[in-house]
Formats: structure tokens, sequence, C-alpha cells
């Protein structure tokens, strides 16, 4: 009777969580709020030592409220209040004041200050076995997002009664993708704990999977046979073993050569970017602009003025910061032209010094209006986070989006040079001067224009640097040299020679990397850099016949 | 009418000169020897203003052996070379009693050989990678055993962590203090493959093939835990690239050496939530002594959000001991404040006290904390005692016999236990 009685018991307890059915809520409801208060209110008391078990307890009282106190701590939004303990999920309102809501009866509290509460204190670790809490709760949510989520929780961390709740739901699950990660996970167990036969079949059956979990339940099951004296079921299971991880190890080695690609062609877009207003001012005009990398810098700032001027329109700001800085940064550059570097004209060592020295006023500039430290310039929500493409290979947003940007710059430019009257009179000017005004092209003008251009494209390039880099005023000087290294490479005044000199650069560099280290790889490429243009002193894409002297 | 003005002149001239030795004689000098221009200057200029108000509290106390103080301040400019040039400027022409500076690794060692020769003393606030002992210096940040070694070893045992990154950025801290952490994880049975030692450039930005590189390092199923000596700068990309790449404090959690309030208050700081530092003081922590400090500080400096940090409280708890050992000697000497200052105990900001060694560190409590949203640190553990500032690492082969001891009969800053020897190099 008595052992009837704990196998009752224990099904019971492990069949709580999943316990949906109605008339059990009814009865249950009365008998766990008051579990559940009193759970609860130990937390202010409770020491972080003593915190899991604590939180376990609550974890497997089946109440309504349980998944909310078990978020709400792990979103670090459970507080209690000083004067009387009680427990309160809080957020903080527009007023900095903070509204409170009762976590057990749902009341709605009066709003109070920070000093008056304090926060219920959890953990990595703690906040860690939550999740675990929550992914069991959150297998019958109705989002399958959410699903999927849970039973990759469950996955990485596998429990008995997570395992048994996905047992009892795989069948009930309609959707593919979770029916998959589910069968995936009861696999992996049955491959850890199941018998010799069972053990091949799963081995077989997850052959296809990139899953981390699955991979180093294998290494390590492989590495726990003895090395000699094996029995035969002992080999059949090794040669399994061996054959499927190299399986998939062949296929991560392949997805890692695309995110090597990747992460080349998305570093190569960066400088492309930053180089390419360069190219122009460089090729066209041949003036050496030390300022340019500040432009870069005006154009972070920019962003930074619109999210404070905007501060509720945090989603559009880069498309807003996009104009405007362009706007700015170009406007800046045609003062330059025309206050200084026209008054320089052929003496390329006075106008590197001059724009140098523009360089450091500018700084001094930003130093005096923003203060020295950096500025905060935020992240939309669409520029964050990754495009989950398998457990491997995962493509980060923002340096998708940047990719694609720059690309689109560099065809509008393309285009502005090709087939406007803007572009013919630059190449005019560009190809030879003398004769361009001849026959009545306004060279000062063009000028002016171009190193306009030249400046609001590198102003673009700022408001994409504040998305991956700090803004401050030293912004500009990180990436002045390695402008002009591409502009050298690709070939002084060639657009296609600064787009393949940018990609190739960026992708060597990512290539060498992993094998010698950042601080080598970049020795690397700049000593490569040197000899090359020993060996070709016009770069990649030299421009030919007359244009070239 | 020449003849008058010149006589005016010269009178006004020789009234100010007079007043100037006068005034020398009723003050105490404190020189204040931080970049206040230049990439240094985010940081240090902070500290000067900390000296400054330390120095306009104690006057207002009624200054110091019945005499006031008067900051001397020179600005080094984040030039190594400069720092040499400056102290001596301090030492031989202002004649100053105490330093308060300096901030770097190299800045300190450009200055060290001048504050020998003039003999000098010199306060240094900022946690370091130890390996050094001198007479005229005493190091009131963290040396590695007082930050990195209880920080690795929260990770050890609250969070499981066995398999271990050392990111830094490639100068003589991070390469110093990964090499005392590599041979202490592996004096702890940390496998050699299980350890990924990172070293990237200053100010570095493209971080997407290194994290990565981490994830997969991460991925083979052991807890896997970063260890962030990445200096400046580059810490927010690094953060950002975390984030995106999806990596949670949770996944794999961030230790990190050189972020503090002050470096998170230009941070975007959702990405960071979770992770940790290792410091001697947060500004989040609740004791008397830190919220009048926070509210003194808030006070002098006119800005209601400007944040403390531990260099703070090491300025501060310097400033204090030098007070306290003047007061003790009867002097400012500096062969007599340099013994009077072993012993000497101070209030922790934090609660507790601050005990100055014989070894010229300090012995101050270990706090580990998570970055929260508001850019402020939760301590999730704290050494139940005070940790003894190490100058010399039991963990390096080259410095495990050395002690340092500035108290007769040693009187050495590198003593060699095994052959009883002092090299006589104190740096």
């Amino acid at each position: 009777m008595k052992q009837i009685f704990s196998v009752l018991l224990s099904c019971i307890l492990s069949w709580q969580v999943l316990a949906s059915t109605q008339d059990l809520d009814a009865f249950q409801r009365t008998d766990t709020d008051s579990d559940l208060s009193q759970l609860v209110n130990q937390l202010p008391k409770t020491k972080l030592k003593k915190m899991p078990s604590l939180v376990e307890k609550i974890a497997h009282i089946n109440n309504e409220k349980t998944h909310d106190v078990l978020q709400f701590l792990l979103n670090g939004e459970l507080f209690y209040t000083k004067a009387n303990k009680t427990v309160v999920h809080a957020v903080k309102a527009d007023n900095s004041l903070y509204v409170l809501t009762d976590v057990l009866t749902s009341e709605m509290l009066v709003p109070v200050e920070k000093s008056k509460l304090r926060k219920v204190k959890t953990n990595n670790r703690l906040r860690g076995s939550i999740r675990s809490y929550i992914a069991k709760i959150d297998l019958t949510d109705e989002d399958k997002n959410i699903r999927i989520k849970a039973v990759k929780q469950l996955l990485d961390n596998p429990s008995d009664s997570g395992l048994s709740a996905v047992q009892e739901l795989i069948s009930k699950e309609k959707d593919k993708d979770v029916r998959e990660l589910m069968n995936i996970t009861l696999l992996l167990n049955q491959l850890k704990k199941g018998k010799h036969a069972e053990k091949i079949a799963a081995i077989t059956q997850l052959e296809d999977t990139l899953e981390p979990s699955v991979k180093n339940a294998m290494v390590s099951m492989l590495e726990a046979l003895p090395t000699e004296s094996k029995t035969d079921e002992q080999k059949a299971l090794a040669a399994n073993l061996s054959k499927v991880i190299n399986n998939i190890e062949s296929k991560r080695g392949v997805f890692e050569v695309i995110e090597n690609i990747f992460f080349g062609l998305s570093l190569g877009s960066v400088l492309l970017l930053a180089a390419i207003g360069l190219t122009i001012t460089f090729g066209v005009m041949g003036v050496i602009n030390m300022a340019h990398g500040e432009m870069m810098m005006l154009g972070a700032y920019t962003t930074y003025v619109i999210q404070l001027a905007f501060p509720n329109l945090i989603e559009y700001s880069l498309l807003m910061a996009v104009p405007a800085a362009f706007l700015v940064s170009g406007l800046v550059g045609v003062i330059i032209e025309r206050g200084v570097i026209r008054y320089l004209k052929g003496r390329p060592l006075e106008t590197l010094l001059a724009t140098f020295g523009i360089s450091l006023i500018l700084q001094q500039l930003v130093r005096t209006v923003f203060s020295p430290l950096n500025r905060q310039v935020q992240a939309p929500e669409w520029m964050t986070g990754s495009w989950v493409i398998n457990p491997v290979f995962s493509l980060t947003f923002n340096r998708l989006y940047i990719i694609i940007f720059s690309l689109m710059v560099f065809f509008t430019l393309l285009l502005i040079l090709k087939k406007s009257s803007l572009g013919l009179h630059v190449r005019a000017v560009s190809q030879n001067r003398d004769m361009a005004r001849a026959l009545s092209i306004k060279s000062d003008w063009v000028d002016a224009i171009t190193f306009g251009l030249g400046s609001g494209i590198a102003g673009v390039a700022g408001v994409v640097l504040s998305q991956l880099t700090n803004v401050g005023p030293n912004l500009g000087q990180a990436y002045i040299i390695d402008s002009f290294l591409v502009v050298v490479f690709g070939g002084v005044g060639n657009l296609w020679g600064t787009l393949v000199a940018a990609m190739s650069l960026g992708s060597i560099n990512k290539f060498l990397e992993p094998a010698v280290g950042s601080v080598l790889a970049n020795i690397i490429v700049l000593v490569g850099l040197v000899l090359f243009i020993q060996k070709r002193p016009k770069g990649l894409f030299p421009q030919k016949g007359r244009a070239a002297d | 009418m020449k003849f008058k003005k010149l006589i005016i002149a010269s009178s006004i001239i020789a009234s100010s000169l007079v007043s100037q030795v006068t005034m020398a004689a009723d003050t105490i000098k404190v020189g204040v020897l931080h970049s206040l221009s230049g990439t240094m200057a985010i940081s240090e200029t902070t500290l000067k203003d900390t000296v400054l108000m330390m120095i306009e509290d104690q006057n207002k106390a009624g200054g110091l052996l019945g005499k006031k103080l008067e900051p001397v301040v020179v600005d080094p400019a984040s030039n190594w070379p400069l720092f040499a040039e400056k102290t001596r400027e301090l030492l031989a022409k202002e004649k100053v009693d105490v330093i308060f500076g300096c901030w770097t690794s190299v800045s300190r060692k450009s200055a060290l050989p001048v504050l020998e020769e003039l003999n000098g003393l010199l306060f240094y606030p900022v946690q370091y990678e130890g390996e050094e002992s001198s007479k005229n210096v005493f190091y009131t940040g963290a040396a590695p055993n007082q930050q990195a070694i209880p920080a690795v070893d929260y990770l050890m045992e609250e969070m499981d962590a066995t398999r271990w990154v050392l990111a830094g950025t490639d100068y003589v801290y991070p390469r110093t203090t990964n090499k005392i952490l590599e041979a202490y994880l592996i004096s702890k049975g940390v496998k050699k493959e299980d350890i990924m030692i990172n070293y990237t450039p200053f100010g570095h930005s493209d971080w997407q093939g290194i994290v990565s590189k981490i994830k997969k390092f991460g991925s083979t199923g052991k807890k896997t835990a970063v260890v962030s000596t990445i200096n400046g700068d580059a810490n927010i990309p690094f953060y950002k690239e975390l984030g995106n790449q999806g990596i949670s404090a949770e996944d794999i959690p961030v230790v990190a050496f050189s972020v503090g309030e002050e470096e998170l208050s230009g941070f975007d700081t959702k990405p960071l939530v979770g992770h940790l530092a290792a410091w001697n003081y947060f500004q989040s922590v609740e004791s008397d002594e830190n919220a009048a400090f926070i509210a003194n500080w808030k006070k002098y400096i006119g800005d209601d959000k400007r944040v403390t940090n531990d260099p703070m409280e090491a300025t501060y708890i310097g400033f204090k001991m030098w007070v306290k050992a003047v007061e003790k000697a009867g002097t400012t000497d500096v062969n007599s404040v340099e013994q009077a200052l072993i012993g000497v105990a101070v209030p922790n900001l934090t609660g507790g006290t601050a005990v100055m060694n014989a070894n010229h560190h300090l012995s101050k409590p270990v706090l580990i904390g998570e970055i929260q949203e508001d850019g402020q640190f939760e301590v999730v553990s704290e050494t139940p005692d005070t940790v003894i500032g190490d100058a010399w690492s039991d963990f390096l082969p080259s410095s495990k016999n050395l002690i340092s001891d500035w108290t007769a009969p040693v009187k050495c800053g590198n003593f060699d236990i095994k052959t009883a020897k002092c090299s006589g190099q104190n740096f």
C-alpha cells in the first residue's frame, strides 16, 4: 500500500507541471496559492546560497502565477519593499518612479522611488536553472518560437522531469520544427541511457544533426569507451560513433569557411564605406584629406544627436541619421574646401598638414561640445541579434545590413559618377583639368561638390560605425589609416579597385586571424601591402593613359 | 615716470616672492600626477578631481600638522616619458611631500627611477600586474591575487567553469596577469587544451571572428568562462558582438578587470547585463561611508549623474593613510612617513578596514559584481576576509621565492627566501 502511494505521489509530482486538466486546477488553485505565497514571501529573507532550493520549490508548484514569478525573477524585475518586505513586480516608469504590482495578488501599489525597494538577488547559475524551470512550463506555450526555445533549453540541460514532459508532449505537438527538436532531445537521451541496439539506432538517426550537445555527447561517449580489449558491442559502437562524428565535423568545417567569408566581407564592407569617400577626394582632386576620419566622427555624432532629439524613435533613428549625417559632413566638407583647400591647390604637402590641423580642431571641438567621454548610441531592435540558419551557423543582423548598405552606397555612387552630368564633370576634371575648364566646366565648383560628396559619404560611414564601435572623439583616427590602405591598394581614384581592395583586405584579415591571432594578422597584412606597393606602386587597378599623369 | 613704474613692478614681484616663500612654509605640498589630456584623460581626470576634493576636505577640517595642504597639479598628457619629467619637476622644483598619480603601468615604470633617485613618495591607485615593489611607492590598487585570482575562484566554484578563455589587450598588464592566471589554472588541474589565450590590439573593434571562436570553444559541453583583461574602448564592441551572436552571461560568463562604473557610463548596457567584474569597491555597496563619499563627490563635481569607481576608492584610502601616517610621524619627511605608513588602518568605503602591509600593498576585500541595466554592479560574491596584496606572484616560477618586506630587518622589495638575498634592484 505504501509503495503504491509513493509511486502515485511521484507520478503526481512529475506530472504536476504538465497537468492542465481543468478539474484538477480548481482543486489545486486554492491549495497552491497559499503554498506559493508562503514560498514567495521567503524570497526577501533568503541568502543567495539558499536561493536555488527555494526557487526549485517555487518552480514545482503548479500555479498559474509560478511562471510569472520565475520570469520576473529571471528578468530582474522582482523587488521587495524595504518597509514591509512585500514581494513586488517593479518596472521603471518614465518619471523615474517604479510602478509596483504585488506578485501574489496582482494588486497595483503606489509607485515609489528606487531607494524604497530592494531587488531579489539572482546570479548566473540561478538564472540558468530558472530558465530550465520556465522551459518546462513553456513547452505548452502557444507561440512556436517559445516552444522551440524551451526544447532547446531542455536539450542542452536535460533533466528527468523535462524529458518525461517532452515524451508526453511529442505526440501532441503539431509543429514540425518543434517535433524534430523534441525528437533529437529524446534520441540524445536514448543514446546516453538506452540499450546497445537503441544506442546504435539513435546514432544513425542523429547523423545529420548539427546541435552542439549531440556532438558533445557522442565525443564524450567515444572517449569513455575503453581503448583496448573492447567487446564486440563496444567496437560497433565506437565505429558508428566515429563515423557520425567525422560526418558532423566535416559539415561544421564547411560552415566555418562560409562564416569566415561572411566575416571577411563584413569587415570589407566597413572598410569600403570608410575608404570610398576618400577615393573620390584623393583620386579626383589629388587632395590627401587627413580630416576624412573626422568626417566619419561627425556622422557618428549626428546619429547620437538624432537619437537624443527623438528618444521615442530609436527604431527609425538610423534611417533618419543617414541623410542627416550626409548633409552635416558634406556641408563641413564644402566649408573646408572653400575655406582652406582651394588656396592650397597643387601643394600636396601643405594640404596634408592643413587637413591634419583641421582634424585636430574638429576633434577638440567635439571634445568641448560633447565631452571627451564616449557617447552612447543605441542599436535599434532590428540591428541586434542574429539570423540562426542552423545550430552552428548564424549571421548577425547588424553585419548583414551593413554589407547590403555599403554595396548600396557603392552602386549609388557609381551611378552618380557614370550616369549623371555631375559625374561627367567630375570625371572630366579629374582626367584633364585645363581641358575641362576650356570646355566651360567650372572646375572650382566641381571641386567643392566633389569634396562635399566624399565627406558626405564619410558621414554615412560614421552612422554605420556608430553601430559597431565607440562614438568618441578618437573614432576617426582608428579608421583613417585603414582607409588610406584600401585606397592605395585598390588604385587611386578607381571605385571598383576600392571595392576589390576593401573586400580582399577584409577577407585576408579574417582568414589569417583564427590562425595567427589578430595582432599578427594586422602585421602580416601591412607587410604584405608594403611588398605589394613595391611591386605595383599604383595599386591593383592603376589608372591608364593620360589620366594617370 | 618709467622709473616709477619699474619700482612698482619690482615691488610687486618682490612681495609676491615673499608671499610665496611664506606660503611654502605654511603649506604641505601635494603633487597630483594624472594625465589631463590625451587618451588616458578620460580615466585620470576623475582621480585628479578626487585628490583635489580630499585636499579641500582636509583643509576644511583644519589641515595637517597645523598647515594647509596645497595641491600642485601637473599634466603628463598620457605621454609616458613625460611622467618621468613631471615627477622630477614635482620633486626637485616644487618640492612636494607626496605624489598621487599614474594610471597605466608603463607610466608608473617611467616615474619609478626618478622617485627612487630623489626619494619621493607615490601613491598608485590602480589595479596592476604586480611583480614590483619599490620603497617609494605605495600600491593601493589591487594586485593580481586581490582581483584576478578571486574572480577565477568564483567562476570555478560558483559557476563550475572548467574551460577558460583569457582574452586581453596586447600590453604588459594583460600579458603578465594572464601568465599568472594560466599558471594558477594549471596548478588547479585545468588542462592546457582547456585554456585559450587571445590578444588583440588597442582599440580593437572587429570582434566577430574572435567571438565566434570563443563560441565554438565554449560549445563542447564543458562550462566555459571568459576572463577579460580587454582594456578601455575595445570593450563595447566586444560585448555588443557577444550579444549579437547570442551568447548570454549564463552560457559564457565574462569577468572583466578593467570595466567599472566609469567605463559603463558610456555604454548601452543592455548587452552586458549579467556579465561580471571583480573589484575591491562598487558604488552600489551600501554603507554609511560610501553614501557620504558618493554624496560628497557629486556635490564637489556638481553633477548628479557622475559615478564613483574602484581607483577612486584606492585614491581615497591612499590619501587617508598618508594623512594618518604624517600625523603619526609628526613630519612629512619621506623616510619617516614611509615607515609610519606600514600598519596604518583606514576604513574601507565598503565596510571593514584596509591595512597597509610591510610590502606596501593593502589588505582589502574582493567583490565580484554582476552588471545591471543601470550601469551599476550588484555584488554576488565577497571574500569573507580581506586579502593581503601580494607583490610577487606565487604562481610564476621567476617570482615564486620572492617576498617584499620594507620593515627592519629585511628592508627589501624583492627578497629571495631561498637564498636569503636581496637582489637590490627595487623594480
